[in-house]
């Protein structure tokens, strides 16, 4: 038990600096490193909570796809940093005094009265060895959450497309085929026919 | 003994602290999604937290749900920041106020 | 035919007629139009004889039907329905008799005016709504038929809408009765909330049990239910019967063509009050405050404007004061509890006074719409039917010996000094003096006309409109279809009284429909000293109202036929009554001065202040410029950065989770 313990408040810690670097660092480039170290401490408590399966999602999806494509942006976009730390000290007691007044209320809501503790709330026991998250997690989400997970298929698509359709320009002088164009030709446009006599070979 | 709360905790402690950076970083859009990404991971924990104390996992569905949608989202905002990039040649949030009426 | 067919068809058959008059004036044309209105008026009259003989006989009783539920509402029913009783039946004989004479009478008077079809179907339009005043059996139908009668009365006197005097007249009377049917409204709301029903028969039926029943009115007074229901009712009755101080609209609607001055105006219409009074009997006989209240104002009524008739020059104007000092008597008596009295009154008057304004209206044809008596004289040797049926008319009125008129004033005199109602003795003296004044002025108009020096001449200039005085053709008797009616409602003027008023006073005939307490029933006390018609008659050479009216009729005689020089000397003496009366007591003057003037002040202090000041600038525009000061101070906040909206977002959100906080256990 304890193991995990230390487990828990060594990721946790890990998390907490990784996320006040993620937004106190001045290169972009760093803070999305950060972003990734803040995935990775989250997936290990994860496994601390038996969702093996979304552990593994987080970091080969999560961080696999998006955060590189994150990067890929960052990194794409020529961007001057100098402005971008303006005004942090001015903002700094407005920040602070914000998310204090946030985390004041929400650990009011959670430590006060125990609402969420041992009581209230035990803590499971272990799952046996042969317990599969991944297997009980599909069962779920092929039977009961079918037409959700198509929807969330269907919300992808239409991510693609968005960020396609945004993106995509056409610049003007560049060769690009036209494929409709060459399904629609037709004979008389790319053929002549020329009517000619015949030559006679030239007697000998 | 590890509660539910204090996984709960480290949630709340993340969402502030997101919502501190939103505050912070209020020029830096790309820092600003970033943000986003933190306080969605701070929701995940709670529901999966919860999936665990209570025995359920309709909780960890929701995360795959929310990690899809999260991935949607930003793949359309960086999207849309490309072409505000291409348009205007700067990210800086300060001088976007075009939504002003 | 059933009873209640029979019933449904004597106002509908008017109403028929006014339809076909009215909506297809083109397609039937003039003698279309007359016919159908005629046709429909006689057939509703001669049923209604039937009905009558029927209940003298004996073989129909009292009928109370309902013929259609309108609708249900809180328990309370709102329905069509008929109570015919002696009272109904009576009053639907005359109203559609003399109705029915004036139909044909119009047929002469209108004869060249383009609205002919209109007239006629307005007129029979009329008959229908009296009709189903008379005959209601519950309040909301006599409130409709109250109405539709006023509709009509205004849609009369304004017939000749393209002259403004009409106009203004027709608007007085509106507003002037709107005054009077706010005050009926708010009797029929207290009738409602009292005994929750608007049933004729529930109502009476519950009569005596509310007798303590009181109102508190803001103030802290304490007023009897019985007592604010009779004196509402009988403002509106004011109103319709024109008593005063209500009554200045009546002189002013004779700018409508001389038949509806007769049928409405004088015999009908202006009658419906007095019914409404003597129907709702039982109610008034339970308070005599409210019986006061309307013994005093019939006794001012019928001296006051009695005495303005004397300096009218304008026949139908005279005739009109004559009217309302009439309307003053029937009041008197129903302030008496004389009911029947009352009643028996308004029949002889309505064709008495149909007679006098028919016969006015066939001089004002022969004179070419002349109506100032200034400028006639001399008539008798030109129209001698209506000289003699006017004649008639006049005894009649002047309350003449064995002529209908003279049963029904002595009743109501004879009434009157036997009653103990508080205000009886100041009401004998009117309704007496009223007699000497009805002499002078009724022979003062036949002299004007009929007698006497030939105030007009003729002369052939082909002029459009000569002068006053002045005649394209000598004046010659009216046609048949006019004359015909002079002479069929001078009959009943002569005989009605005699041959009636046993039954009607004496013998019961109206018991069934009018309630009077034993200690307030005068006219039984009468009853037992009643020997019969002409001996009645006869005793009535004793009496002080006859020596009365002989003195009238000499006054009457000396000053106008043989010494008019008299008339001028009097005037000049005693010019400041002559001033008053000219003036009609300044009745005129006060209200445009109070009311009108005061409405139009206050009018447009409400536009200026209220409306223009407080609604339009205040609240309207007012609200337009908080707005526009909010949003000058609150469009600072929209400043279009992303940055700024989430941090709305998020204070919301701590603001919101505080709520959440601090109210959650």
């Amino acid at each position: 038990m304890i193991v995990q313990e230390l487990i828990f408040y060594a990721f946790s810690l890990v998390m907490i600096f990784a996320a006040v670097s993620v937004i106190t660092v001045r290169n972009p480039v760093y803070a999305v490193l950060f972003l990734v170290l803040a995935f990775f401490s989250a997936a290990a408590i994860w496994l601390l909570l038996e969702a093996e399966f979304l552990a593994i999602i987080l970091i080969v999806v999560y961080v696999g796809a998006v955060m590189v494509l994150f990067l890929f942006v960052v990194m794409m976009l020529d961007i001057n940093l100098v402005p971008f730390k303006e005004g942090f000290i001015r903002y700094l007691p407005v920040a602070v005094l914000v998310a204090l007044a946030m985390a004041v209320e929400l650990l009011m809501v959670l430590w006060a009265r125990g609402r969420f503790g041992a009581d209230m709330f035990p803590v499971p026991p272990l799952s046996s060895a042969d317990y599969s998250n991944t297997r009980e997690l599909g069962q779920l989400l092929y039977s009961n959450y079918l037409l959700p997970f198509e929807v969330a298929g269907v919300i992808l698509l239409v991510a693609i497309i968005a960020a396609v359709a945004l993106t995509l320009r056409t610049r003007p002088g560049i060769r690009t085929q036209n494929p409709s164009a060459q399904v629609r030709t037709r004979r008389d446009e790319s053929v002549r026919l020329v009517k000619m006599k015949s030559e006679k070979p030239r007697s000998v | 003994m590890l509660t539910l709360a204090h996984f709960l905790t480290l949630g709340a402690i993340l969402f502030s602290l997101s919502i501190a950076g939103i505050f912070i970083n209020r020029k830096n859009i790309i820092i600003l999604l970033m943000c986003i990404e933190l306080m969605l991971l701070a929701v995940n924990m709670n529901f999966v937290a919860f999936s665990r104390f209570l025995g359920n996992l309709d909780g960890q569905i929701f995360v795959f749900f929310i990690l899809t949608v999260a991935a949607a989202e930003a793949g359309i905002g960086l999207a849309i920041l490309v072409v505000l990039f291409r348009n205007r040649q700067t990210i800086n949030v300060a001088e976007l106020d075009d939504l002003k009426g | 035919m059933s009873l209640q067919t029979t019933l449904l068809l004597i106002p509908l058959l008017p109403l028929g007629g006014a339809i076909l008059a009215g909506f297809f004036r083109n397609q039937i044309g003039r003698v279309g139009a007359h016919t159908v209105a005629i046709l429909g008026v006689g057939l509703s009259f001669a049923l209604s004889v039937w009905i009558l003989l029927q209940q003298i006989n004996g073989t129909l009783g009292t009928v109370n039907v309902t013929v259609y539920t309108w609708m249900v509402a809180d328990g309370i029913n709102f329905q069509v329905g008929f109570l015919v009783d002696h009272l109904t039946s009576l009053m639907m004989c005359v109203v559609s008799f003399v109705s029915w004479m004036v139909h044909f009478y119009t047929i002469g008077y209108m004869r060249d005016d383009p609205g002919y079809q209109r007239f006629f179907s307005y007129i029979a339009l009329f008959t229908f709504a009296m009709l189903m005043l008379v005959m209601s059996n519950n309040f909301l139908q006599l409130f409709f038929g109250w109405e539709a009668v006023g509709l009509v009365s205004y849609l009369l006197i304004g017939f000749w809408f393209n002259r403004e005097s009409a106009i203004r007249a027709n608007l007085k009377a509106f507003l002037v009765n709107r005054v009077g049917d706010f005050g009926f409204l708010l009797g029929l709301a207290a009738v409602l909330l009292t005994f929750g029903t608007l049933d004729y028969v529930d109502v009476f039926a519950q009569a005596s049990n509310v007798v303590d029943q009181t109102l508190s009115v803001p103030g802290g007074f304490e007023w009897n239910m019985i007592t604010f229901i009779c004196v509402c009712l009988f403002i509106g009755a004011m109103g319709k019967s024109a008593q005063a101080p209500l009554h200045v609209w009546l002189p002013d609607s004779m700018e409508g063509p001389t038949p509806i001055s007769a049928l409405i105006h004088a015999a009908t219409m202006v009658t419906a009050g007095i019914f409404m009074v003597a129907r709702m009997s039982p109610l008034f006989e339970l308070s005599d405050v409210a019986l006061s209240f309307v013994l005093l104002i019939g006794a001012v009524t019928a001296l006051s404007m009695g005495l303005i008739g004397i300096v009218q020059n304008d026949i139908k104007r005279v005739i009109a004061y004559s009217t309302l000092s009439q309307l003053g008597y029937m009041t008197v008596a129903l302030g008496v509890s004389a009911y029947s009295a009352a009643i028996f009154h308004l029949m002889t008057h309505a064709f008495f006074k149909a007679l006098l304004f028919l016969g006015a209206g066939s001089v004002i044809i022969a004179l070419h719409h002349q109506q100032d008596m200034r400028y006639m004289g001399g008539l008798r040797k030109y129209m001698p039917i209506t000289w003699i049926t006017a004649w008639i008319g006049t005894l009649a009125l002047i309350g003449f010996p064995f002529f209908s008129g003279f049963y029904s004033k002595d009743m109501i005199i004879e009434a009157v000094a036997d009653s103990h109602r508080w205000g009886s003795s100041f009401a004998y003296f009117a309704v007496v003096a009223g007699v000497l004044i009805t002499a002078i002025y009724s022979f003062r108009l036949l002299y004007l006309t009929f007698h006497g020096k030939e105030r007009f001449e003729v002369k052939h200039e082909g002029g459009e409109h000569p002068p006053p005085g002045q005649l394209e053709h000598a004046p010659k008797e009216s046609p048949l279809v006019v004359t015909v009616p002079l002479i069929l409602l001078a009959i009943p003027s002569v005989v009605i009284g005699w041959m009636t008023i046993e039954p009607v006073l004496f013998g019961g005939w109206l018991e069934d429909s009018i309630f009077v307490l034993d200690k307030n029933n005068v006219l039984a006390e009468l009853g037992e000293h009643f020997h019969g018609a002409s001996a009645m008659a006869t005793h009535a050479l004793s009496t002080l109202p006859f020596w009365l009216m002989v003195t009238g009729f000499v006054l009457s005689t000396i000053i106008y036929l043989f010494r008019p020089s008299i008339a001028d000397a009097v005037r000049d003496r005693v010019q400041w009554l002559y001033t008053l009366l000219d003036h009609k007591y300044y009745f005129d003057e006060f209200y445009q001065k109070v009311f009108a003037s005061g409405s139009v002040k206050l009018g447009k202090n409400l536009w200026n202040k209220a409306d223009a000041g407080l609604i339009d600038n205040g609240i309207v525009n007012g609200s337009a410029r908080v707005v526009e000061w909010v949003a000058a101070r609150v469009r600072r906040w929209q400043t279009g950065f992303l940055y700024d909206y989430a941090f709305t977002m998020i204070i919301g959100l701590i603001g919101i989770l505080a709520v959440w906080v601090a109210m959650v256990p």
